[in-house]
């Protein structure tokens, strides 16, 4: 019984959380005591209490789960334990609730995980949407609806969209460049345990007292500084889910540098890694915003900072220009991994190379420059110096050139290919037309007479919803299908899986576009309430977001079911040339039984006896140097 | 189908869903009425940019519906591939220069009207705004009343006259927009911030508080009164009398300090 409690695992973390509150107790009581707070019932007014145990129980629960155990043997000097490899692999559900540190585990945990909270996101969606059905209140008041929204927001970004695309390449990037793992395996593993803190902690809020953070996803200082305790869940919940984007993002980078098979050049790369590369390469430089952002706002409610306190020297502008200086990029490390999950489809059910390869990468990495030029364009309305938003408008409107470089070279990828229009590829080309609504949308913004009037409003709730629904998520829904066989070596149902497409994509646009015209006839957002004339529209949209809602339930069931009972998959269903293909569905625990050799290019269908990797020891004519599938019109 | 001829055929279909599309842009009543010059500019920028972005939006559904309708797999082509074209240097600069060249045209375009909505006018009054959980306050200095400094729960403006407000808050940050004006400018403690227009439709229209401040921001509401100056400066004098009468000493502080500011 002793050893259970000693081994990581669930017992050791529940019996430290506990020590954790009781530390935290502790350690306030002493401190507000030696500061002359004597009087008994501040001891147990609880906020400081609490704000200490946020930070102190998650860490705690990290370590009890075995996050920390081989770095702390090593700085105490006792003998690490020899790597078995008993970390590796997943034999039966349990090994999937342990720390592992098998990249293909935890790409399942992490995606899988994301997917719960998207479905808790989306059920929150559902919640406001029949809040709105109506003008006036219906069954939530105004301080549970402004949690519902800024729940749904926070949940939605930092544990669905950005985690689940590090779970889909965490599988799969380390297969596609030819590596056995990922190249800090203990990092990933830690990682991955960050995310269910996080969003433990922003779902735990709507038990906090006061409610769930209620200030949106964006937490406008001083409104935030203000705010009942709810506020420190998110504070606190963003810097765990931040840091595991940012061990992802470096592990990524280190993986990609040094990890690469013999032969696979930087332009061998399939755009899949070039995506994550870039992604990761924003991720370590932005992120550090967000979680000083959140900081400030802690250390201004629980200690008194006056960070943003106007009456007392605080910058309130300051807030927002820290804000979207990781959160704007934040918007490109949310759909720059779905053009590589895109570039990999369209290839790959087109029959055809990527269009304009190297211009396909150039441009991600022209995204990520230009993508921390251009942060203020949400501020254009916010009373920040006038000259600001003229370079940040022109940046904004040039960022729209590489994104315009990669639909039109998937375009030309799909011209004269022989297409397979599985579940997979429309969501590709589905994602592709409303992504572009999302784009055009997103340059009319730019213009800044334009934004003044639509800023804050439902034409900005459509539009982000086209970039980060039509744009993101149906990438990520591309992804799970196109990848479900490598994963679990299952076929899903095709059949289901199309209607699963047609259904999210009619909904999808009957739900989000509207909401354009409510946006510029002057409905304000993150209202539970409205003027009667916006009445019918928001009915509308209230019944087809519950048709859009009601659309998830048939991939939730495909999903299960196959997984479950699908047919047994082959290796490479659907023909592709990049690693993760040349190995079993799913792949032997290790990935390669040999090292491959890459000699060609990832895309070359069509080339007359072209390959992409090898394995076994490059023939001499191939290693030499020319590459034996270059393509004629290169 | 020859596919020359399904290439003509979807060409014609595209230029009339082209067509479609723009006579629908002029159609759909996207704003609500016009009430300021500022948003006349505004609305037809938004008309501008919706009619360049259609065929480039028709564009993009065009090719696809065409290649999955002319290049989807037909029976016995499972194993086939597609010709191996790597790119093209031409197109692939064509795509480069054109969209970044039209786009600079946007937004150069959407800057003309930005100089000409907030361009100085020779002559404005100046009313001061102040934003609080969860209410607006107007505050008319001596400058504009011509005697003792006006407060006032509604914004009442003259017609054809430009308006400077002078926006303040007393706690956490608020938007002032007026959706028939099209402009809106966030309202932030600490510092003053500025909101130039000149309504030029009489009548009453909302004002709406666009960031969320709170419990009460779904309800922070108020409405602008666009009279002619004759019945603005009678209704100013009627409200001197008024204000004096409830004696609002902050009222008429901060009145004042706006009308220092104004000064």
């Amino acid at each position: 019984m002793a050893a259970r409690f000693r081994a990581p695992g669930f017992y050791r973390a529940s019996v430290l959380m506990v020590l954790g509150v009781a530390f935290s107790t502790g350690l306030t009581w002493l401190v507000r005591m030696s500061t002359g707070h004597t009087t008994f019932t501040h001891y147990l007014s609880g906020d400081a209490i609490l704000t200490v145990s946020l930070i102190a129980v998650p860490l705690l629960f990290l370590i009890g789960i075995g996050g920390f155990d081989y770095w702390f043997y090593w700085a105490i000097g006792r003998p690490t334990r020899a790597e078995d490899h008993s970390g590796h692999g997943a034999y039966t559900w349990k090994d999937y609730f342990r720390v592992n540190t098998d990249h293909k585990v935890i790409g399942i945990q992490y995606t899988v995980t994301s997917f719960f909270f998207l479905l808790v996101g989306g059920l929150i969606a559902m919640l406001m949407r029949a809040e709105l059905a109506q003008p006036g209140a219906q069954f939530v008041d105004a301080n549970t609806y402004n949690g519902l929204f800024s729940v749904h927001a926070s949940l939605l970004i930092f544990l669905f969209v950005i985690p689940v695309f590090a779970g889909l390449a965490n599988f799969v990037l380390p297969l596609m460049i030819g590596a056995p793992d990922m190249a800090f395996p203990r990092l990933n593993a830690l990682s991955y345990w960050l995310l269910p803190v996080a969003g433990a902690l922003m779902l735990g809020s709507f038990l906090a007292p006061g409610g769930a953070f209620a200030d949106g996803w964006t937490a406008y200082a001083p409104l935030s500084t203000d705010a009942p305790i709810g506020q420190t869940f998110f504070s606190l919940g963003v810097q765990f889910a931040g840091a595991s984007s940012i061990m992802t993002a470096l592990n990524f980078l280190v993986t990609i540098i040094t990890m690469r098979a013999p032969g696979m050049s930087f332009f061998r790369l399939p755009l899949l890694v070039w995506a994550n590369f870039a992604t990761s390469l924003l991720v370590v430089i932005a992120t550090p915003f967000i979680a000083a952002s959140q900081f400030f706002v802690l250390l201004d409610r629980a200690l008194g900072f006056n960070f943003f306190n106007a009456a007392k020297g605080g910058d309130v502008l300051m807030y927002q220009h820290v804000f979207w200086f990781y959160s704007h990029p934040a918007v490109y490390i949310m759909m720059l991994p779905g053009f590589g999950i895109i570039s990999e489809i369209i290839a790959v059910k087109s029959r055809k190379p990527i269009f304009g390869y190297r211009m396909m990468a150039f441009s991600l990495l022209a995204i990520v420059g230009l993508g921390f030029t251009v942060w203020a364009h949400h501020m254009f309305t916010s009373g920040m110096a006038a000259w600001i938003r003229i370079p940040m408008a022109i940046t904004t409107a040039i960022i729209a050139v590489p994104t315009g470089i990669k639909v039109f070279s998937w375009l030309a990828t799909l011209w004269r290919g022989v297409l397979h229009l599985d579940t997979s590829m429309l969501f590709a080309l589905g994602f592709l037309t409303t992504f572009t609504l999302g784009g055009i949308s997103g340059v009319m913004l730019a213009m800044v007479p334009f934004d003044i009037h639509v800023s804050s409003t439902y034409f900005i709730v459509a539009h982000i919803h086209y970039v980060l629904f039509g744009g993101s998520l149906m990438t990520i829904f591309a992804g799970v299908y196109y990848w479900f066989p490598k994963m679990t070596g299952r076929m899903y149902d095709e059949r289901l899986g199309k209607w699963h497409f047609w259904t999210t994509f009619v909904f999808f646009n009957l739900t989000f576009g509207p909401m354009h015209i409510l946006g510029l006839q002057g409905m304000p957002r993150r209202v539970a309430t409205y003027a009667a004339k916006f009445a019918d529209l928001n009915l509308a949209i209230s019944i087809m977001s519950f048709a859009l809602g009601l659309s998830t339930l048939l991939f939730i069931y495909n999903i299960v079911t196959s997984w479950r009972g699908g047919p047994r998959s082959v290796s490479n269903p659907w023909r592709g040339m990049t690693l993760e293909w040349q190995v079993a569905s799913p792949p032997p625990v290790f990935n390669f039984d040999r090292v491959p050799t890459v000699v060609g290019g990832p895309y070359e269908y069509g080339v007359p006896g072209a390959v992409h990797g090898i394995f076994g020891p490059a023939p001499a004519t191939i290693s030499a140097g020319s590459s034996i599938v270059r393509a004629p019109s290169e | 189908m020859p596919r020359q001829r399904s290439l003509i055929l979807t060409i014609v279909a595209a230029v009339i869903a082209t067509a479609i599309g723009i006579v629908l842009s002029f159609v759909i009543h996207w704003f609500p009425v016009q009430a300021s010059t500022q948003a006349r500019n505004t609305d037809r920028l938004y008309h501008v940019l919706v009619i360049a972005c259609i065929p480039i939006f028709v564009l993009v559904v065009t090719v696809i519906l065409y290649c999955a309708w002319q290049f989807h797999v037909k029976p016995g082509e499972e194993l086939k591939d597609g010709p191996p074209i790597h790119g093209n240097t031409r197109l692939e600069v064509i795509w480069t220069a054109v969209p970044a060249i039209l786009l600079l045209g946007m937004v150069s375009y959407s800057f003309v009207v930005l100089h000409e909505n907030e361009k100085k006018p020779a002559q404005e009054i100046r009313v001061g705004v102040t934003g609080q959980q969860f209410e607006w306050s107007f505050q008319y200095p001596p400058s504009v009343t011509g005697g003792r400094p006006v407060e006032s729960k509604q914004l009442y403006l003259p017609d054809n006259e430009s308006v400077k407000l002078e926006l303040h808050s007393k706690d956490v940050i608020h938007a002032f927009w007026i959706p028939a004006f099209r402009l809106q400018e966030d309202v932030v403690p600490g510092i003053t911030t500025n909101y130039r227009a000149t309504p030029d439709r009489l009548g009453t229209y909302p004002i709406v508080c666009n960031l969320l401040c709170g419990l009460g921001h779904s309800l922070m509401r108020s409405s602008v009164h666009v009279v002619p100056p004759s019945q603005f400066q009678a209704w100013l004098k009627s409200n001197a009398s008024t204000t004096a009468a409830a004696g609002g000493g902050a009222g008429a502080a901060s009145a004042s300090a706006a009308g220092t500011a104004s000064g």
